[in-house]
């Protein structure tokens, strides 16, 4: 392999935004035909990186050489010249185009469409059988699943005769069986001679699917090393800078009274569509209920409406009382309230207040505590003081409560939703995504929060499509799909491939090769949304 | 984009506004054959250099301060309140309806009574508008610029037709008694040795606008209700997951706004002209919007840019007064002046960062 120039060379590639420096004298060689994975947690640099490299930022400093060729790479048409394709991980398609009409655009040979659509259909065919890649050329993006939209952006770049494919966490979206899918598209593509790198945050894919892998920490290159050569742990230590566990250490569930009950559960959002279907679950005190699914299932309605600002019908019980589904009483205080804490999936959309200070927001959602009153104004000097004690038992970095929200890292604005949230000793906490864009070190934290506060004694509801998680975490699992509840099992018998089928509506095991049910499924889905859309 | 320094944000990018505007107007000056240097100067003498200047820099200040403070609270809650003209409208209709149907023994009372009238005239004014846009998405920006003019066709109706006393000929009504007179800068401070303030407009109502902004400043930051307003102004979906009722805290914030433009009648109706007349807000309404812009939304901010706003006014008056400078181009200064600090904000701000940040990367 010396003898070939790499597909790409980075050659000291450094880039600073004010004082941040997000790379440092960055140098990585891929070779061609391989699946060079980057690895690093949140703000370690790695988006940056690939944005020079597809031309959205220029460096400070630093040399690109594509295919054995200095290359000035000034914007993304530069890129696509040179070959080089990006998926987002935040797809870039018009939801109310065909996925021919996507494929085309931007790339069109002349004024009239036809000609090039018609060349398209040709292309996207041969394409399809080659790599597994197939999509109904006139389906309407909005009406695909988002792994076929996945495939759609796969499909861009390779239309536009890209032979270097740059995938920035790809997988975040997608039920296990179409990460299954999407990594045996990316085999067949190596066969082919492409090369690929892969952003990703997850151990298990880069340890699965890559040739090399390189780990970027606080914006440096770290290491790069032969994936057959190393391990989990040891990628985890170096993205980290410490040792860390990887597995969560808990003792079995001691299951008490069910402190929340919930009895069909319906929900019809905004626009008429039914969201949630008929839910009933209940948790106990001291386990943690893990829900299962892809995005997208209902998983996030249940939490508003448990969290007390959608309206549903039904009957939900928080230990034992009752708690208003609609009209007055029901809103985000009274359930507090009642019991029920509640960690957002999007702590920067709901979560928090990111102009707000730390000690501000950690009395959001409580700021009509009698307690934090002095008179008619707020005791601001209270609440900063215990503001200050809560984000150090909590481990929050800066300790500093006069920080604005938003400059907090991800991990760090989470601690600070959960110390809000667990200090205030609820008998149900919802929580959704808690490790959603937070970095290891944190993750191993917040995870033995959450199991520390199951041990004494609550009800926990954990939403996660991170299926590592649930089965980390969760002392049962149940898995939504499409507004209801397809299953529970207790998470000591619950198997991956199950709750993979389960995760796309599949009840029965067909036996076999689960990737031909899951697709057959998620077929049978998108015709009748096309239908009915 | 990398942030300003807290003073920079709060006095330079302010100040280099103003002198651009400043710099701006003196060759507008200087193209009509004026001299700029005389110009200023006899703005500054008009305005500040006499008491009797400053008596109208504060009378105009007053409003200002009023207004701006309106546009502001408003503008927490992520609403941009224009209709201040029309609040302060109907806001003068209820100091008169107070001064003129009640009989008062002395003029605090008549003051407490007619603050209170022209608070709630306000906010009504502003309710509707503030419903439309909490219950049924109506944008606020469009309804309460309707709401001024339809106020302005009620005010003129009313002094018309209903409370313009028998035989008068201009749209006013009548004289408010003279126990409801406020007493005028002059009144409380000259004396027969020092005349200060002389036969200037500037009256008691300007401390009211000095508590107004320290109980603004209380509300925003230090009430639980400050803290709602803050919230869903800088995340809807953040106040629904509190539960922090959108449609209350919309209405209540507008309600206060409201409140607040309409006091600026007190000082108008009852502590100058002493009777409603047709056009007695002069624009005050929107000068609020640029005082609230300059001032950052912030009560001592919107007291400070009142101030300057009360001095171009007054000042403005003085060159129309003394110079060939026609009326006209005063608008046009005092409009360099709003672009400057209110529309262009960003052209300095933008600049002035990247030479901060760039100064920190050298250190």
């Amino acid at each position: 392999m010396t003898d070939t120039a790499p597909a790409i060379e980075l050659k000291g590639i450094s880039k600073a935004f004010g004082p941040v420096q997000a790379n440092k004298d960055i140098s990585i060689r891929v070779m061609p035909g391989t699946i060079h994975g980057i690895i690093g947690e949140n703000g370690a640099g790695k988006s940056t990186l690939m944005s020079i490299l597809y031309g959205f930022y220029a460096a400070d400093a630093g040399e690109i050489w594509v295919k054995g060729q200095r290359t000035e790479i000034p914007d993304s048409q530069a890129a696509i010249r040179a070959g080089i394709g990006m998926v987002f991980q935040h797809f870039k398609l018009v939801q109310n185009f065909t996925v021919l009409e996507n494929v085309i655009l931007g790339a069109e040979d002349g004024g009239l469409l036809k000609p090039s659509l018609a060349k398209a259909r040709g292309v996207l065919k041969q394409l399809a059988e080659e790599y597994e890649l197939s999509v109904d050329p006139d389906t309407q993006v909005q009406h695909l699943s988002v792994g076929h939209q996945q495939r759609v952006e796969i499909l861009k770049a390779l239309y536009r005769q890209a032979d270097i494919l740059i995938l920035d966490e790809p997988t975040g979206v997608l039920t296990p069986a179409e990460a299954d899918h999407l990594f045996r598209i990316l085999d067949n593509l190596r066969a082919e001679g492409k090369t690929i790198i892969l952003i990703t945050h997850k151990l298990r894919e880069i340890m699965e699917i890559t040739d090399t892998v390189s780990v970027m920490r606080r914006g440096e290159m770290t290491a790069t090393v032969k994936t057959a050569e190393t391990s989990p742990e040891e990628l985890a230590e170096l993205m980290v800078g410490r040792k860390v566990l990887l597995r969560v250490d808990k003792t079995p569930a001691r299951p008490k009274a069910a402190l929340l009950e919930i009895e069909n559960l319906r929900h019809v959002d905004g626009q008429g569509v039914e969201r949630l279907r008929g839910i009933s679950l209940e948790v106990r005190a001291g386990e943690i209920l893990g829900l299962a699914g892809v995005a997208g299932n209902g998983q996030s309605e249940l939490l508003e409406v448990l969290g007390g600002y959608a309206e549903a019908t039904g009957t939900v019980r928080v230990n034992g009382r009752e708690v208003p589904l609609s009209g007055a009483g029901c809103d985000g205080m009274a359930r507090r309230a009642a019991g029920i804490g509640h960690v957002p999936e999007d702590r920067q959309r709901e979560g928090l207040i990111m102009a707000y200070t730390a000690w501000e927001n950690t009395v959001f959602g409580y700021h009509r505590d009698p307690g934090i009153q002095s008179g008619a104004l707020m005791n601001n000097a209270k609440i900063r003081a215990e503001a200050a004690k809560k984000m150090e038992r909590f481990d929050v970095r800066p300790p500093d409560p006069a920080l604005a929200a938003r400059n907090f890292s991800g991990g760090n604005q989470q601690k600070i939703v959960l110390a809000r949230e667990i200090e205030r000793n609820p008998d149900v906490l919802l929580i959704g995504q808690p490790t959603r864009g937070v970095d290891i070190g944190a993750i191993e934290f917040i995870h033995q929060q959450i199991v520390a506060l199951r041990d004494a004694g609550k009800a926990i509801l954990l939403v996660s499509v991170e299926l590592d998680e649930i089965f980390a975490l969760s002392d049962r699992i149940a898995v939504m799909f499409d507004g209801r509840v397809m299953g529970t099992r207790d998470a000591a018998e619950a198997d991956q491939r199950e709750l993979g089928l389960l995760m796309a509506g599949i009840t029965e095991d067909p036996g076999g090769d689960a990737f031909e049910a899951v697709e057959a499924a998620v077929e049978k889905k998108e015709r009748r949304e096309a239908r009915h859309g | 984009m990398d942030k300003l320094p807290p003073w920079a944000d709060a006095v330079l990018v302010p100040l280099i506004s103003l002198l651009l505007a400043a710099a701006l107007s003196a060759l507008v000056i200087l193209g009509i054959g004026e001299n700029p240097v005389e110009a200023f100067r006899l703005m500054v003498e008009g305005a500040l250099l006499r008491s009797a200047g400053w008596g109208y820099t504060l009378y105009y200040a007053t409003n200002f301060i009023f207004t701006g403070l309106a546009v502001a609270v408003a503008f927490h809650a992520r609403l941009f309140n224009i209709g201040g003209e029309g609040q302060a409208m109907i806001g003068g209709l209820g100091v008169a309806v107070i001064c003129l149907y009640l009989p008062w023994p002395h003029w605090t009372l008549a003051l407490v009574a007619a603050s209170a009238s022209a608070a709630v005239f306000g906010a009504a004014w502003a309710f509707i508008p503030a419903y439309l846009q909490a219950r049924r998405g109506s944008h606020i920006v469009i309804t309460t610029i309707m709401f001024n003019f339809i106020a302005a066709a009620l005010l003129n109706y009313l002094l018309v037709n209903v409370m313009k006393p028998p035989g008068q000929q201009d749209p006013a009504t009548a004289v408010f008694p003279a126990s409801t007179h406020l007493p005028t800068f002059q009144d409380m401070f000259a004396t027969e040795a020092m005349p200060l303030f002389r036969g200037s407009p500037g009256n008691v109502t300007f401390f009211l606008a000095i508590a107004a902004c320290v109980l603004v400043w209380l509300l925003i930051w230090r009430t639980r209700l400050g803290y709602e307003i803050r919230a869903l102004g800088h995340s809807e979906s953040a106040a629904r997951y509190a539960g922090i009722s959108p449609v209350r805290t919309i209405v209540v914030a507008m309600l206060i706004s409201g409140g607040l433009a309409g006091l600026m009648g007190v000082n108008t109706a009852m502590g100058e002209a002493e009777r409603l007349t047709m056009n007695a807000t002069e624009g005050a309404g929107f000068i609020g919007i640029a005082v609230a812009l300059m001032g950052r939304n912030h009560p001592m901010g919107v007291f400070l840019a009142a101030i300057l706003f009360g001095f171009l006014y007054q000042g403005g008056a003085e060159l129309a007064l003394w110079t060939n400078i026609p009326r006209e181009l005063i608008v046009v200064i005092q409009a360099l002046v709003i672009l400057f600090t209110g529309a262009l904000d960003n052209m300095v701000r933008a600049p002035l960062a990247r030479l901060f940040a760039a100064r920190r990367r050298a250190t």
